[in-house]
């Protein structure tokens, strides 16, 4: 049965660097003397440590978190005591550090106690807790937390399941490898994914430049009592994108801003299918991953990586050669560089690419834009970059944002193609960037005026409370002072009224005086600072502004409430 | 003819009904101009501006008894946007009202604090938590860096720390590309 495919607008063809990698048999990585573990490893909340300095942890053990229901645990890859939790080199291309903890790893990798878990009998909402307790987060590149994506929320089941094995981007082989050699667990991943969204049809789709992979997978795919396509796609960057792979498969387009589950497609990585039979199956939290060594080494090869091995012990491994100019966490294409070697292997790590001038020679300078739009043909997105490029330029985002700026994968077709080397994504990338930032600030002021208002509002209703409850008092003095002359007056008790009520009126009144006045004295004496002493004169002087800014804030904004209170 | 000029008549009443349904139900309230004003001040309330918060500076910009140089902490960009909505020409910030500097948070050294809530009564947005005689604390996601708690503290214990970067604030920077000259 072979299925009918379609296929996405625009892609290029690369020339494919798999061979280096995919010719050498999968090693597990030996036990590094020191791991260093991210908090933030996934998209949402950086998970929380839980553990302490000089602890010792086992093999598996929670040492931070989840936090919130977009988050996801981290795990202790191996046995040792916890050295330092504190701000360390992390894989961004920023460079700056991020929350680590660090595990001093004592050689034994002792297990912590795990049993698998019996799914099945498991309600929905307490497996998909479990599986974000155990880290699970995809292992495509975006790195989301997978009990999130396994939730099929409001529309109960998510009819057509799709696993990604494309991996489209040249030089890395890590899924290839994964299919190849451990093709039945990765069903067994796809099963518990099929029990939590209720799907009926569950395609595999895999780029045709992988035979091997291909045969695996069906083979594996023979023996289970669920039906699963195993489809070969045409191999053309960016067929392994999300989006790219559905429309591949089914025709269908995930509209503008929406998701796949909102036209009833989920979408995971082969190796977010292994993690989850990893935790299902065994019991084992996610703390590693394939990683493909690949570029300027002598044995590009594939290594099985616990999480936090410093990326360079694994370039040493494969083989360090001289002149190097760096490395990419990724492939060519969407790749990251790396601001030092040192930084650890995360869940996001997919492949390391070492750099050589010969493979990779800087790009020539940049020409401006021609507007040939070459970049509009290959964007598989259906964008026009050219235009995106002239608005993210200006820093004129709302327009970018008209011509969908938000969809761009930032696949690196538009700039692979650019005939004046144009490094249109990193455009988009600080367009994006900028976007995101000012949405943040025009959030914060909008907390900070409802705030204020908020404020504003309290200090009036504050003060007509105490008016009235001063009045309140006045008119029980009054009434006191009524029933009183009333009494003395108790023979004649005519010309009682009018003469009780004018005076105790203007008592009523004095009262207020007086107490407006010993509250204002009471803030004034309040309000003088006393720390004025031996102050170094510019710092009395910029006492002084600020005072004279205070003094003036407060006349102005005292005006109309006491005219209010005056009307009365 | 005459079903003509009815017809039209029929129109005009309907759509003027319309219209004045319409002028009713939708109204605005309040002072539209000030409103958008208001949304693009930064809404740091700290006063610089010479009016006691963002929204009474926009109000008076918008009765136009203010320029729109005067608000420090929006700096050259917000001068640049109140330009645009208001159709005028963009002017330097105005320094006798202060100039920009680094967003910054306030922070208190909880040891020397002794509880006299005069940084409370300062703070124009609620972003202190403490009671009489008890440690005050900054709720730093809501501090807007206005200072004006830090002079009324008797025993000087509020330092203003500007935000360093880290990575959920990093952004990414414009793309600095050599251009290759074209003669
Ligand atoms: S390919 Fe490059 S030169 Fe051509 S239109 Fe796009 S950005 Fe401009
Ligand atoms: S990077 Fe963005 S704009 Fe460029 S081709 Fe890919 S999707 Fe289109
Ligand atoms: S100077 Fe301060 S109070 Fe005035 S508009 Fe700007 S942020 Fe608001
Ligand atoms: S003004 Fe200073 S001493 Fe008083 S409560 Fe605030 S921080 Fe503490």
């Amino acid at each position: 049965m072979s299925r009918k495919l379609f296929k996405f607008k625009g892609g290029v063809h690369l020339s494919e660097h798999k061979a280096e990698s995919n010719a050498r048999p999968l090693h597990a990585a030996p036990l590094p003397g020191k791991l260093v573990i991210p908090l933030r490893q996934h998209i949402g909340n950086p998970a929380k440590p839980v553990v302490e300095v000089g602890e010792r942890v086992l093999k598996g053990q929670m040492i931070g978190a989840a936090d919130g229901y977009i988050s996801a645990a981290v795990h202790a890859s191996s046995s040792g005591i916890v050295t330092a939790i504190g701000p360390a080199a992390v894989p961004h291309i920023s460079g700056l550090p991020d929350l680590c903890i660090t595990i001093e790893t004592d050689g034994r990798d002792e297990w912590i106690a795990h049993a698998p878990l019996d799914y099945q009998a498991m309600a929905a909402a307490d497996l998909r807790m479990k599986l974000r307790d155990m880290g699970i987060a995809g292992l495509g590149g975006a790195v989301f937390p997978s009990a999130v994506k396994l939730d099929p929320g409001a529309a109960h089941s998510c009819p057509t399941l799709i696993i990604n094995g494309g991996e489209c981007e040249p030089w890395i082989t890590c899924d290839d490898m994964l299919m190849r050699n451990r093709a039945g667990e990765i069903l067994q991943g796809v099963a518990v994914m099929r029990h939590l969204l209720g799907s009926t049809e569950i395609l595999v789709g895999i780029e045709d430049n992988k035979p091997e992979a291909i045969a695996a997978m069906q083979a594996a795919a023979q023996s289970l009592d669920f039906a699963v396509e195993v489809v070969a796609v045409p191999a053309i960057y960016p067929a392994g994108g999300a989006k790219q792979m559905i429309e591949t498969l089914t025709g269908k387009q995930v509209p503008s801003g929406k998701l796949s589950t909102d036209i009833g497609i989920q979408v995971f990585n082969v190796g977010t299918a292994y993690a989850l039979a990893c935790a299902v199956h065994h019991g084992e939290p996610l703390i590693s991953r394939l990683v493909t060594v690949t570029g300027h080494v002598l044995r590009p090869q594939n290594f099985e990586v616990l999480i936090g091995t410093p990326m360079h012990t694994l370039i040493t491994l494969a083989g360090e050669r001289d002149d190097s100019t760096g490395a990419l966490m990724g492939g060519p294409m969407m790749g990251m560089p790396m601001p030092d070697l040192e930084v650890p292997v995360v869940k996001a790590t997919n492949c390391i690419l070492v750099k050589s001038n010969a493979l990779f020679p800087p790009l020539p300078k940049a020409l401006p834009c021609i507007r040939c739009t070459r970049c509009a043909d290959v964007c598989p997105a259906e964008l026009q970059p050219q235009e995106l490029f002239r608005f993210a330029k200006t820093g004129d985002f709302g327009r970018a944002q008209e011509y969908h700026l938000f969809d761009c994968i930032e696949c690196g077709c538009c700039s692979y193609v650019c005939p004046s080397h144009i490094p249109l994504v990193d455009f988009y990338r600080y367009a994006k960037s900028e976007i995101w930032a000012r949405e943040k600030e025009k959030r914060a002021a909008d907390l900070a005026r409802e705030r204020h208002e908020f404020r504003e509002f309290r200090l009036a209703r504050e003060k007509k409370e105490k008016a009235e409850k001063l009045a309140a008092k006045a008119q029980a003095a009054r009434t006191q002072a009524g029933l009183d002359q009333a009494k003395r007056a108790e023979l004649p008790a005519a010309p009682a009224p009018e003469l009780a009520t004018a005076p105790s009126d203007a008592d009523a009144k004095k009262a207020l005086i007086a107490a407006a006045l010993a509250r204002a004295q009471a803030k004034k004496a309040e309000v003088a600072p006393k720390n004025t002493d031996h102050l170094l004169p510019a710092t009395q002087r910029e006492i002084e502004e600020i005072e004279a800014r205070r003094a003036k804030i407060h006349e102005l904004a005292r005006q109309p409430l006491e005219s209010e209170e005056k009307k009365p | 003819m005459l079903t003509a000029i009815l017809v039209m008549v029929v129109l005009a009443v309907t759509v003027g009904l319309v219209l004045g349904w319409s002028a009713v139900r939708f109204k605005v309230e309040g002072n539209p101009l000030a409103e958008k004003i208001d949304a693009i001040l930064p809404q740091t309330q700290c006063g610089q501006c010479g009016f006691p918060g963002c929204r009474p500076y926009a109000e008076a910009i918008a009765k136009g008894e203010a320029d729109i140089n005067q608000c420090p902490p929006g700096g050259e960009e917000g001068i640049k946007k109140l330009a645009e909505l208001l159709g005028v020409e963009p002017k330097p910030l105005d320094e006798a009202h202060g100039a920009p500097k680094p967003k910054s948070v306030a922070f208190i050294d909880e040891q020397l604090c002794i509880g006299c809530t005069l940084c409370i009564q300062a703070c124009p947005v609620d972003a202190i938590s403490g009671a009489a005689k008890q440690m005050h604390t900054i709720i730093a996601a809501e501090c807007t860096g206005c200072e004006l708690c830090v002079a009324p503290c008797p025993v000087d214990c509020i330092a203003m720390v500007p935000i360093a970067e880290d990575l959920p604030h990093w952004k990414w920077k414009y793309p600095v590309i050599e251009l290759k000259r074209v003669a």
